[in-house]
């Protein structure tokens, strides 16, 4: 872990230039299809004007550490995504939970549950 | 449908987009996944986005590579005058090449014997993707982010780059609205090379500092 567990005043987690830490990790990965599309999703809803980098940024960050080391990085933004979202009113609560049911029921997989019957 | 398994061939076994291929992902749908799909799907049917937008985004970024940044260097290198547009205002001068850099602002930082330039960003993971495509596992790191302001000789050193104690380092710290690029120096021996070839020589690494330019073969 960092050596500057202690967060100063105006200092969070995420904040994290200077700290020490251990090497650099070399593996890297091609980004896999749903990957792409919470990008692109991100990318389109700023666009649209549905909210800022700084919106996606700031549930980010609320996050806290520990989602930054137990969470992949397309799934921290799937989920800011998504809080973005309820938080503007695209949709409610309970429509995303009746969209979740509904996805799920499709198949086991993601290619299963990307097929709408 | 668009699929995920590797069809087009890229040297070095690289995907289109620089990164090495990942394994099949047929396993069990997440709930990351699955979050993915609902949001999508509800976005739809709300009228936020259209299919095919979402497939246009992916595909612009697809589409989009470190050979985009390449070329951008490599005309740098042949076009004096280019050269100080893009050191001047490197938005615009990606845009003169048909790369749109968006709203943000792009600024090029060169290479030169004295100074070697590299680029981070601390608080995230804000990287010229316009120009390289997306960012390899380690830009986002906790690793790379904290150490490069702190020791950034030991982390070029650990990609290879061991750079004699008289160049001077700059570490170039990105936020949301600014990026940078680093505009390496032109390898030795490559007087007449055309911009095409030249492009080949200019990796991701030499353009985020964490490497240089190749030698000519």
């Amino acid at each position: 872990m960092a050596d500057s567990d202690y967060l100063g005043p105006g200092r969070r987690w995420h904040d994290m230039g200077g700290d020490l830490a251990g090497p650099v990790p070399t593996a890297d990965h091609d980004f896999a299809l749903w990957e792409k599309r919470v990008d692109a999703l991100v990318i389109l809803s700023g666009l649209k004007g549905v909210f800022t980098v700084d919106g996606l940024r700031r549930v980010l960050e609320d996050m806290g550490p520990e989602a930054f080391e137990t969470m992949t990085y397309y799934e921290r933004w799937v989920a800011a995504l998504n809080q973005n979202h309820l938080e503007q009113g695209t949709y409610t609560v309970a429509e995303l939970a009746t969209k979740m049911a509904e996805v799920q029921a499709r198949g086991a997989t993601y290619g299963a549950a990307n097929h709408v019957p | 449908m668009p699929h995920d398994h590797p069809d087009h061939d890229a040297p070095d076994g690289l995907s289109p987009s620089g990164h090495p291929y990942r394994a099949d992902q047929d396993t069990d749908l997440t709930y990351w996944q699955t979050l993915e799909i609902a949001v999508r799907e509800l976005m739809i049917d709300k009228g936020v986005v259209t299919p095919a937008e979402v497939t246009a985004q992916v595909e612009a970024m697809d589409a989009r590579s470190p050979a985009d940044g390449a070329a951008v260097v490599a005309r740098a290198w042949t076009d004096a005058a280019f050269r100080a547009r893009l050191l001047s205002d490197g938005s615009a001068a990606c845009a003169e090449m048909g790369f749109d850099v968006g709203p943000m602002k792009l600024i090029a930082v060169e290479n030169t014997p004295e100074v070697h330039n590299v680029i981070v960003r601390t608080l995230c993971s804000c990287y010229p993707r316009n120009l390289l495509g997306l960012p390899p596992d380690w830009y986002k790191s906790r690793a790379y982010r904290s150490r490069t302001v702190r020791e950034p000789r030991a982390v070029l050193a650990e990609f290879g780059l061991v750079l004699p104690s008289s160049t001077t380092v700059r570490v170039h710290d990105s936020t949301a609205d600014m990026r940078y690029i680093v505009l390496p120096m032109r390898p030795d021996g490559t007087d007449g090379m055309t911009a095409q070839d030249l492009a080949k020589l200019v990796t991701r690494d030499a353009m985020i500092g964490v490497g240089v330019a190749r030698a000519p073969a």
